[in-house]
């Protein structure tokens, strides 16, 4: 049967499903586009926390937590590829229970970024223009309802304007580094003389650990490239390529956006400016580059919050789905094939949180709900590994070194987690509480409404030990 | 300019979510339910996927 709407609009067999036309490029311009706002504001509150060198230090060793994070995620994606991501690898691999809060954990932390950067955007306009009276809320509802009807419309254009706008924010990051002549320090730069032995750890070790909180700001939503997994082409291959190319990719801009910020500005200043690349720009005494840092500042907020409502929708689709929500979520546009009400009943609540919340509180909420997720990642693994051994099942990618970057992840999980309790312990446990309770209403609940065979839907053989 | 630019984004704001309430509005009474939540978690991988190492 074949319903029309109009000729462009036609549903073969009563299905609707989402388009596959993806590409690794577009995977890159998705994980990318939502971590480059990192480099642009936020990693530098590490320096607040433990100095210079102790952003550095964790720009390093988060980098190992993310590696692992990229290296895991490519292995259980490229295999379980499904909206949803980490969702619909937890519901398969652990439970109905952990999938519900990986969900969760997936909504809070796109949707929360999506604030950030909307309220970023706003407050850099503002301080742009330098207008008394003139608000920042014009510009987070124009961020915000522009970016949701880019969606809306279909997820080819969507990430294709990410891939330009993320690609012309990274190039602005390499554009500076060769600006002041990094190879030669005195001329610009002057690292040996604001980062001496005496400043570079100003609180010592424990500042090192304090930073990890900020730290994870440099490549915070990389995980983020599983949400497209339904709508590749080749999951196998574009999501492990385009994950692992936007990992390295990151890696680089994070040690240069380091290099050039802290050969710059002393670390008191670096630590609280909410712009280190636009003022590092200011600071060449370029009007060139002042200019185009301030324009990729804002790119850079816009590619993210625009991977944010991807992500964040896709995540909300997928508990629809399987009814873990009411199935009226996981409605898709029949000429747009994207999860339009998803998209728009996260519109409002994204734009009520912009309105109404901090940019600290709003980020510490979206990191908290990463690193759950990243705890989660590093047992997810493992059990992944012992249920269904390699060749038990075909995998697109195979990660090295099992269990290492596990183990590796769930240490430096425990350390992230010890630096926020450090910084925002009453956040910490505020959400851990909402958590629960939420596991409790589904438990109790919800979990009578899904159709518990039908969740599953990889034609996997039987588990080991099932 | 920033406060024209400022009402600017109000306007665009305003235009684009009452295209997208259409929008939603004509496809809901357009389609039945059934068909648009039809779509079905991990269909291409049953087709294509047969794990058979």
């Amino acid at each position: 049967m074949t319903v029309t709407l109009e000729p462009a609009v036609q549903v073969q067999g009563d299905r609707v499903s989402l388009l596959r036309v993806l590409g690794p490029a577009h995977v890159w311009a998705l994980g990318v586009g939502i971590v480059l706002v990192g480099e642009f504001t936020g990693w530098n509150f590490a320096a607040d926390k433990g100095g210079a060198l102790a952003a550095l230090i964790v720009c390093w060793i988060v980098g190992l937590l993310y590696t692992s994070v990229a290296m895991i995620d490519s292995e259980v994606t490229s295999t379980v590829a499904a909206a949803g991501g980490q969702y619909a690898q937890a519901k398969h691999i652990v439970g109905p229970l952990m999938a519900f809060n990986v969900a969760l954990f997936l909504v809070f932390a796109y949707t929360m970024l999506e604030v950030s950067d909307a309220i970023l955007l706003g407050d850099t306009i503002v301080a742009k223009a330098g207008v008394e009276g003139l608000n920042h809320n014009s510009f987070i509802a124009a961020t915000i309802v522009v970016l949701a009807w880019l969606n809306y419309r279909g997820v080819l254009m969507t990430l294709n304007v990410n891939f330009v706008i993320t690609a012309i924010a990274y190039v602005s990051i390499v554009i500076l580094f060769f600006s002041v002549s990094p190879w030669t320090q005195g001329a610009v730069l002057k690292l040996n003389e604001l980062v001496t032995p005496g400043n570079a750890l100003p609180y010592g070790w424990i500042g090192v650990i304090a930073a990890f909180q900020f730290g994870i700001w440099y490549y915070l939503g990389i995980e983020g490239t599983t949400q497209a997994a339904e709508e590749v082409r080749s999951p196998a291959r574009s999501l492990p390529y385009g994950t692992m190319a936007g990992m390295i990719t990151l890696l680089i801009a994070a040690a240069m956006t380091w290099y050039v910020c802290a050969s710059l500005m002393p670390w008191e200043y670096l630590g609280i400016t909410y712009y280190p690349l636009w003022d590092a720009g200011k600071l060449t005494g370029s009007p060139l580059l002042e200019n185009l840092l301030f324009i990729a500042t804002l790119l850079a907020a816009l590619a993210s919050a625009n991977g944010c409502i991807n992500d964040a929708a896709r995540a909300w689709f997928s508990l629809g789905r399987d009814r873990y929500l009411p199935t009226w979520f996981s409605a898709v546009h029949p000429k747009y094939r994207t999860p339009y009400r998803s998209i728009l009943f996260l519109l409002p609540i994204a734009l009520a949180f912009a309105f109404i919340a901090d940019l600290n509180q709003a980020i510490t909420f979206s990191i908290l709900s990463g690193v759950l997720q990243y705890t989660f990642m590093s047992i997810n693994i493992i059990m992944f590994r012992k249920k269904w051994p390699l060749g038990s099942i075909r995998r697109g990618y195979t990660h090295p070194f099992h269990p290492l970057p596990a183990i590796v992840l769930f240490c430096l999980c425990v350390v992230t987690f010890f630096a926020i309790f450090l910084g925002f312990g009453s956040q910490l446990i505020a959400m851990v509480a909402f958590y629960f309770l939420i596991s409790l209403w589904f438990h109790f609940y919800r979990y009578r409404f899904v159709r518990r065979g039908a969740q599953f839907t990889m034609p996997w053989p039987k588990p080991q030990g099932y | 300019m920033w406060v024209a630019l400022s009402y600017a984004c109000w306007g665009i704001s305003i235009v684009l979510a009452l295209w997208m309430l259409y929008d939603w509005f004509k496809i809901d009474t357009t389609f039945s339910e059934d068909v648009l939540t039809s779509s079905r978690e991990g269909e291409l991988e049953a087709v294509s996927e047969k794990h058979r190492i």
